[in-house]
């Protein structure tokens, strides 16, 4: 009992110690000068709480282990119905969900369709890292910048050549799969955590080239005035640029602005649909398998003549041609793209997507994603503490549960018996 | 006269300081069991992975089927013919037997990714092939019944056996075991020994092998390399061995 | 001396000034991996927070009317190092010392959202605001060359970093090869098993390797703090991963490495600034870390690793 106590005082102390200054005093600029000034009140309660709160934690921490020990873990794979069962029902619930998808927006707010757009985006590219951290097992902190590439390829070519969204998706597509490709090729070797740090790195600097190559990119202003899609020529907007036919006018109907908006969710519906269902199949074909079988075991997977290289550099290369998808669309979408949007947090919350979601599971990062987009929505008062929550998050997810939410059940290959 | 099939001479393996394989020669004809045996720490294991490639031998030169391999990198050398297992056996745990198998035919599939999203006739008939293949194999060392099952969940012992069937279901010359008889009972002992001859004689393989196992070593050995410290210390067939003197002072040490 | 020269020599006397504080920064990366083989990526952090405690002691002390600036110095250096240390406690502590023994990956992201909680910590503690402050050591000791070609001058405030970076790392470098707790880190270093099978209580060791490496990058955090005058609470992503590739230039693991790397670093940078548009300094730092991760991970004073199988 001596222990505990002396713990929970010198964990209370060193709380008192952390807090004292960094919360309890605070630097005010008064035109030049520079003041300190204790803080009011409030926030001395909150230090106080926060002293106390740490010492009794510390001071019960056996009676707390016990009881969260005693707590199941949530599992939220369980809610799964079971398997014979599922087999029959999937081929329905994937439909009625599918046609859900597509009827619902036309049933609610325009805001409410915006957010399905963007959680969409965070989706597509959710599951794009899953396919390099969560499959192939390679830790990547520079994925943003793949996905600026998409989106300043659709911005420059439909600025410069007029070339239509629908054009540049492919592209865009491409022209990221290639940047995967120079990055990952020297730089995929490298041990697991040097990966990291490189391929942030290279995030940093392609960041940095954007903000600072203006003649190419506009610099920190970015591109605007970005072209929306259309639908076979239909533009969605009140009046028409020359030459082309509006989509109200075309059908007849009156002009509403969730039209457009509503056009854009679909979009963003097909390509999350075709997204997946890429890569379902990739899980199941040879080099899903690979995947699986290079992160489980590098060595054995050499010594069986597999290319380890070629195979990391495939799943690389997936993932970033996904994120230039989902750039491309982000600037259609928005109209207008600077170098802001593609800072190393974005990489981090991506990234926490997929971890949380449970990496390698396709359900749990789009479960993950949702939450992600969502709840800072809905908690706005809260919106200040986001960032701050999120990395509490991370930091108690991988103590607690670092499979995620949904843990891979990663589809094995069933030897049908003659 | 057989050509063959391995063909190393001087092999030598320096770690800094460490003199780890000291000028080792080498050679295994065609459908011979070799076996490399030596006290522990004596460098075996090392002059496994220099041949498979996994290190780069500071000098020496590795003839297979008259090709030089010293120098080329482990996944290239697999890919020629030469496979091996390890003394930790390194099985994809999570992924089931019969994906354990079908990962070790990578090369021999098609890894096209448009012919895989469409299911092209060739794809399918590649995938045909290699599914046969792993199961002509696990038939082979009998653990067909187990293909569906995690390969971590199976017992020791039919870890090994499938180590092996996924070596040689990649189509190899030479199989180089690294002690495959560690851990077993005399049972599994048995057909271990049983399953190398049958590869020998019905596959037409050689197979090279590190082994502590004296009563497997004599029994199906061509012939036998003996190594202590890193330097050759004898070798010729089982009965030479058996009574080298020098060979009898390397295990038991002076009287 | 021409004025070419004599520019170029300025560029240097920048630099090492620079690279002197990333040296300092980069000692405690190099000591945390060395000894648990994992990236500090909320060190960072720790360094911004170092500056905002040092930024606040002085301007509370100045406030309060004491005027002897080496002693206002003296004692926010001292404050700095203990909170610091704290934080380096309390973050291994935290989120490393219950994930020791589980996978790189998952390390490398509990750090990473350390490392984001902090920063928005700050953010909510002291506004995401510069924090600007005038500067208190001023003036110049040497000048040479004429003032129709260049002047080279050496300010206070740089022999300042050079004397506390000499005595920091003099003294860290005792402390590692003289005492006995260095020894005990030397050995944590070299095989932490074997450490704790002969007794030594690595824990204590481990967390003592965050809190030395901690009030280092405190002292860093108050020099670079008089030197630019400003302080946000995202100067430590920059600065981290600067002081990061210095570690790893100068060998990932080895103190007199992070310290060789800190100044090459340092140095690099101030030339890019001088002779290339200034903007594209960072990438300088981040380019030569690239090159060095894939041409000679092992960094310049590193040994080679062999894989066992």
């Amino acid at each position: 009992m001596r222990g505990t106590l002396y713990n929970a005082v010198f964990a209370a102390g060193i709380t008192l110690v952390l807090t004292c200054l960094m919360l309890g005093v605070q630097l005010n600029a008064e035109g030049t000068a520079l003041t300190v000034q204790g803080a009011d009140a409030e926030r001395w309660i909150w230090i106080i709480a926060g002293i106390a709160l740490v010492f009794f934690v510390q001071l019960f921490s056996p009676q707390i282990d016990a009881f969260f020990g005693r707590m199941p873990k949530p599992n939220l794979a369980a809610l799964k119905p079971e398997e014979s069962k599922w087999r029959v029902i999937k081929p329905w619930a994937f439909s009625a969900l599918i046609v859900g998808m597509l009827i619902w927006p036309f049933m609610v707010s325009r805001g409410a369709v915006d957010l399905a757009t963007l959680t969409l985006i965070y989706i597509m590219l959710g599951l794009g890292l899953n396919i390099v951290v969560g499959l192939a097992g390679l830790l990547d902190l520079g994925y943003v910048a793949f996905y600026a590439v998409g989106a300043y390829t659709y911005a420059l070519l439909s600025e410069y050549f007029g070339l239509s969204f629908w054009v540049c998706l492919p592209i865009a597509a491409m022209l990221a799969a290639f940047f995967g490709f120079i990055l990952g090729f020297p730089v995929l070797r490298l041990r697991g955590d040097y990966l990291a740090i490189v391929t942030l790195g290279f995030g940093e600097i392609i960041r940095i080239l954007l903000n600072n190559w203006t003649d190419l990119t506009g610099g920190p202003n970015g591109i605007s005035g970005i072209e929306k899609p259309t639908l076979f020529g239909l533009e969605f907007s009140r009046r028409v640029s020359e030459g082309s036919q509006s989509f109200h006018e075309f059908f007849g109907i009156d002009y509403d602005s969730s039209q457009k908006v509503i056009f854009l969710y679909l979009i963003a519906v097909v390509l999350v649909l075709i997204v997946l269902y890429l890569i379902n199949r990739l899980m199941r074909m040879p080099i899903g398998r690979a995947w699986e079988a290079l992160r489980e075991d590098e060595i054995a997977c050499r010594s069986l003549g597999l290319n380890r290289t070629v195979i990391k550099l495939s799943a690389f290369t997936l993932g970033a041609s996904t994120a230039g998808f989902a750039g491309c669309f982000f600037a259609a979408r928005q109209g207008f793209i600077s170098p802001e949007s593609f800072i190393f947090i974005e990489s981090a919350i991506i990234l926490a997507i997929v971890v949380l979601g449970g990496m390698g599971s396709q359900v749990g990062v789009i479960c993950a994603a949702i939450v992600m987009t969502i709840l800072p929505e809905l908690a706005r008062e809260f919106s200040e503490y986001r960032m701050l929550m999120f990395g509490l998050l991370m930091v108690l997810m991988m103590r607690w549960r670092p499979q995620g939410l949904v843990p891979m059940k990663r589809p094995h290959l069933e030897l049908k018996q003659q | 006269m057989s050509q063959l099939l391995l063909d190393v001479n001087e092999l030598t393996m320096r770690f800094g300081g460490l003199l780890a394989v000291n000028e080792v020669n080498l050679k295994v004809k065609n459908r011979q069991i070799v076996s490399i045996i030596g006290p522990n720490g004596a460098g075996k294991t090392t002059v496994f992975n220099c041949l498979s490639g996994f290190y780069i031998p500071t000098d020496g030169s590795i003839l297979f089927r008259g090709e030089q391999l010293a120098g080329l990198k482990d996944f290239q050398i697999s890919r020629k013919g030469l496979v091996r297992t390890f003394q930790h056996v390194r099985l994809f745990k999570r992924m089931t037997v019969i994906e354990n198998m079908l990962v070790a035919q990578h090369r021999h599939l098609n890894t096209n990714l448009l012919s895989g999203m469409l299911k092209t006739p060739g794809y399918k008939r590649l995938e045909q092939e290699a599914m046969d293949r792993a199961i002509y194999w696990l038939e082979e060392v009998d653990l067909l019944e187990h293909a569906n099952r995690e390969a971590g969940y199976l017992a020791y012992g039919q870890q090994r056996k499938l180590e092996i069937a996924r070596c040689m279901v990649t189509q190899p010359e030479l199989l180089m075991l690294d002690e495959p008889a560690a851990g077993l009972n005399p049972k599994e002992t048995k057909e271990l020994d049983e399953l190398i001859i049958r590869l020998r004689d019905e596959h037409e393989i050689s197979v090279l092998l590190i082994e502590h196992d004296m009563g497997l070593v004599m029994g199906i050995s061509d012939h036998i390399y003996v190594i202590a410290q890193g330097t050759p210390l004898a070798d010729g067939s089982p009965m030479d061995v058996k009574e080298n003197p020098d060979v009898i002072k390397a295990y038991l040490g002076e009287s | 001396m021409t004025e070419a020269s004599l520019y170029f020599l300025q560029q240097i006397i920048n630099g090492l000034t620079i690279g002197s504080t990333y040296a300092l920064i980069a000692i405690g990366y190099t000591m945390v991996y060395g000894i648990i083989g994992m990236i500090n990526f909320a060190h960072g952090e720790i360094y911004m927070i170092g500056s905002y405690v040092a930024f606040i002691v002085i301007t509370g002390l100045l406030g309060m009317g004491m005027v002897a600036l080496p002693v206002v110095l003296f004692i926010a250096l001292v404050v700095a190092m203990v909170v610091a240390s704290s934080y380096g406690w309390a973050i291994e502590r935290v989120a490393y010392r219950p994930l020791r023994g589980s996978n790189r990956l998952i390390a490398l992201i509990s750090a990473i959202g350390m490392s984001i909680f902090l920063q928005n910590y700050v953010v909510l503690a002291q506004g995401s605001r510069d924090v600007a402050m005038p500067p208190l050591v001023s003036g110049s000791l040497v000048e040479f060359g004429s003032l129709e070609t260049f002047q080279v001058t050496i300010s206070w405030m740089q022999l300042l970093i050079w004397v506390v970076t000499l005595i920091s790392m003099t003294v860290l470098t005792l402390f590692i090869s003289r005492s006995r707790m260095g020894r005990a880190c030397r050995a944590c270093a070299e095989d932490i098993g074997m450490t704790n099978l002969l007794g030594i209580d690595t824990n204590r060791i481990i967390a003592m390797t965050f809190v030395i490496g901690a009030a280092l990058a405190a002292v860093a955090g108050l020099l670079l703090g008089l030197y630019y005058g400003v302080v946000n609470p995202f100067i430590g992503f920059i600065a981290g991963l600067k002081a990061f590739t210095a570690a790893v230039l100068g060998g990932i693991g080895s103190i007199p490495g992070a310290m060789l790397g800190g100044l090459i670093l340092g140095v690099t940078e101030a030339l890019t600034a001088a002779y290339f548009p200034s903007e594209y300094k960072d990438v300088v730092a981040f380019s030569l870390l690239v090159l060095i991760l894939l041409f000679r991970p092992t960094g310049i004073l590193g040994k080679p690793e062999v894989e066992k199988v």
